[in-house]
C-alpha cells in the first residue's frame, strides 16, 4: 500500500501538471519494478486485518479459503493484466479524462462524487480499525472495543479515539501527505513480515502447523460465505480497480501491458497471505479463549495479544497510509463537485465524513458487504470504457461521443450506469444476494444497455436529419 | 552509510520474522503442556526493537527518488 501512495502521488503530481488532459508521452513511461512494488504495498493495510476475521465469522471453509482465495486472486489479475492493463497502455489517459470523452465533463462530477463518499466511507473503516489499536495503551476496560455486532459507537472514549484519530489523519491529509507516503513506503517490507508473524505466533501456540485443520471450522457452523462467494469477493473486491478501469490513472504510465501482472504482488501478499494471517488470529481466540467467532474480537486486541506493541504500531501505520490518501482524494473529488470549494474546505468535510463513519463501527464491520456495494456502483463505468476501447467500431457507435458532439452530459451514460446499479441494489436489499456476485453482472449489463441505447440515439439522429 | 542502514535494516527485518518463526518451531516442537525455550514476551520484545531499528534505517536505505 504504502509504496503506491508514494507512486501515486508521484504520478498524479506528473498528471496534474502535464498529463492530467493529454496522453503520457514516452519519456514519461515507467518500468515494471514501479508496478510490482506500488500493488503489493497498496493491498497490504489496516482493513486485511479486519478482512480475515470477517472470513471465520462467515463460516468460510479451509478449501474455499486455501483454494477459492488464490482463483479468486488469480482472477482479479488476469483483468487487471487482459484489460485494464492493455487499454491503459493504448489510451494513455486518465480514467475521468477517457470518461469526460465519453459521458461529457459534469457526468464526470457526479462519478467523482459518488467516488468521494465511498472513499469516505471506506477511510472510515481505517479509522475503526486504527482506533482498536488505541485500547491496549489503556488500562482493560477503559476503552470499550467495537465486535461484529457493533454498529453503534461503544461509548465517549471509542468516540474519542476515532476523532482523535480522524483529526491527525485529516490534518496530514490537509497539509499533502508526503511524509506519511513516506513512512508507509518504509513501513511496506515490515508490515507484511508483521502479518507472518502474527500467524507464526499463532501456529505456535496452537501447537500445530496443521493450517488446514485449523482452517476448518467446528462441525455446525453454519456456512454464510460459500466457495464462489469467497472467489468472487476476492476477484471483485477491487472491481472499481480493474473492471472499474480506475488504475488506468495508473498503469497508463505503464511501458506495456505486462505491467499488469504486477498486480499480482498485492493479490498474493496481501489479499492471500495476509488474509490467511489475519483470519489465524481469530481463530485462536474462538479455539483458545472460547470467542464466538459471530462476535470476533478487535485486530488491536488480537494483534497486540500476538505480537505486542510491535503489531500495534502496524494496526496503526496500516490504517493511517491507506486513509489519508484515501481522505485526501476524496476531498479532491467534493472540491470538483462543489465549485468554489477550496482543497483545505473539501479536505475538512471529507475528513469530517469520514470520522463520522469511523465512529460507527458498522462500515468496518460489514466491510465484506461494503467492498462489493462499492464495486457495485463503479464498475459498471469501467464497463462503458471497455465497450469504447473494443466494441464501439465493431457495433457501430460513436467512440468518445461527448467529445465529438460536445456535450457535457450524455444521458445514455447516465442511463446505462444507473439502471443496473439500481436493480443490483434492489437485488442486495430485499433478495439478499451477496453483494460481491453483483459487481461482474452490473458491469455488464452496464455495457449492453450502453451499446443498445447507443444504437438507439444514433437511429433516432439518423431519423431526425431526415 | 547505504551499506550500513542495508545491514540495519536487513537484522531488523530478520528480527521482526525469525523470533516468531523459531517460537513457532519450538512451540510445536515442546507439545501441548510444554512451553518454548524463547518466551512470547521476548519474542515481542525483539520485534518491537526490530520495529524501531526497521524505522531508523529504512529511509536511509530506501531513500525515494
Amino acid at each position: 500500500m504504502s509504496d503506491l501512495l508514494h507512486e501515486i502521488e508521484e504520478l498524479e503530481e506528473a498528471a496534474s501538471s502535464e498529463y492530467e488532459r493529454r496522453r503520457v508521452p514516452p519519456k514519461a513511461l515507467k518500468g515494471p519494478s514501479a508496478f510490482w512494488g506500488m500493488y503489493a504495498g497498496e493491498h497490504t493495510a489496516g482493513t486485511e486485518f479486519m478482512i480475515g476475521p470477517l472470513f471465520v465469522k462467515w463460516g468460510a471453509d479451509a478449501f474455499s479459503l486455501l483454494v477459492g482465495l488464490f482463483l479468486g486472486n488469480l482472477l482479479a489479475v488476469l483483468t487487471w493484466r487482459y484489460l485494464t492493463a492493455p487499454i491503459a497502455c493504448e489510451q494513455r489517459l486518465t480514467l475521468y479524462y477517457k470518461l469526460e470523452k465519453i459521458a461529457g465533463g459534469l457526468l464526470v462530477k457526479i462519478y467523482n462524487l459518488a467516488n468521494g463518499l465511498l472513499f469516505c466511507f471506506l477511510a472510515g473503516s481505517m479509522i475503526t480499525v486504527s482506533a482498536t489499536a488505541v485500547g491496549p495503551f489503556f488500562p482493560p476496560g477503559t476503552i470499550e472495543m467495537p465486535t461484529f455486532q457493533s454498529t453503534m459507537p461503544t461509548g465517549p472514549a471509542w468516540i474519542v479515539s476515532c476523532i482523535v484519530i480522524g483529526v491527525a489523519m485529516t490534518l496530514v491529509a490537509l497539509m499533502g501527505y508526503g511524509v506519511v507516503a513516506q513512512v508507509g513506503h518504509y513501513a511496506a517490507p515490515w508490515m507484511f513480515l508483521i502479518f507472518v508473524s502474527c500467524a507464526l505466533v499463532t501456529l505456535g501456540r496452537l501447537g500445530t502447523a496443521d493450517l488446514w485443520g485449523l482452517l476448518t471450522p467446528p462441525e455446525g457452523t453454519p456456512q454464510e460465505i460459500s466457495f464462489l462467494g469467497i472467489v468472487c469477493f476476492a476477484w471483485f473486491c477491487n472491481a472499481a480497480m480493474h473492471i472499474g478501469m480506475a488504475d488506468l490513472s495508473v498503469l497508463r504510465f505503464a511501458k506495456k501491458p505486462s505491467a499488469g501482472w504486477a498486480s499480482a504482488s498485492g493479490m498474493f501478499l496481501g489479499h492471500y497471505v495476509a488474509w490467511i494471517c489475519a483470519a489465524l488470529l481469530l481463530i485462536y481466540w474462538v479455539r483458545q479463549h472460547g470467542v464466538d467467532p459471530q462476535v470476533g474480537k478487535d485486530p488491536g486486541t488480537m494483534v497486540n495479544d500476538a505480537v505486542g506493541w510491535a503489531g500495534l504500531i502496524c494496526v496503526i501505520i496500516a490504517g493511517w497510509t491507506t486513509a489519508n490518501p484515501t481522505i485526501y482524494r476524496a476531498g479532491l473529488a467534493f472540491q470538483a463537485m462543489i465549485p468554489g470549494m477550496s482543497r483545505v474546505a473539501a479536505t475538512m468535510l471529507a475528513g469530517g465524513l469520514c470520522i463520522a463513519a469511523g465512529i460507527f463501527p458498522a462500515f468496518a464491520m460489514n466491510l465484506l458487504d461494503f467492498v462489493g456495494i462499492y464495486g457495485t456502483i463503479l464498475a459498471p463505468v469501467g464497463a462503458i470504457i471497455v465497450v469504447d476501447h473494443f466494441l464501439a467500431d465493431k457495433v457501430g457507435i460513436p467512440r468518445d461521443p461527448a467529445e465529438r458532439s460536445g456535450s457535457s452530459f450524455n444521458m445514455t451514460v447516465l442511463i446505462a450506469w444507473l439502471v443496473p446499479v439500481a436493480v443490483a441494489m434492489w437485488l442486495y436489499k430485499t433478495q439478499e444476494v451477496f453483494a460481491s456476485y453483483l459487481p461482474l453482472p452490473c458491469a455488464v449489463a452496464c455495457g449492453v444497455l450502453y451499446i443498445v441505447l447507443s444504437k438507439m440515439a444514433a437511429r433516432d439522429a439518423i431519423a431526425v436529419r431526415a | 552509510m547505504k551499506m550500513a542502514a542495508t545491514s540495519v535494516g536487513l537484522l531488523a527485518l530478520a528480527g521482526t520474522i525469525v523470533p516468531p518463526a523459531v517460537f513457532m518451531f519450538q512451540s510445536i516442537a515442546a507439545g501441548q503442556g510444554g512451553s518454548p525455550a524463547l518466551p512470547l514476551d521476548t519474542v515481542k520484545a525483539i520485534m518491537l526493537v526490530s520495529t524501531v531499528a526497521w524505522f531508523v534505517a529504512a529511509p536511509f536505505w530506501m531513500k525515494v527518488e
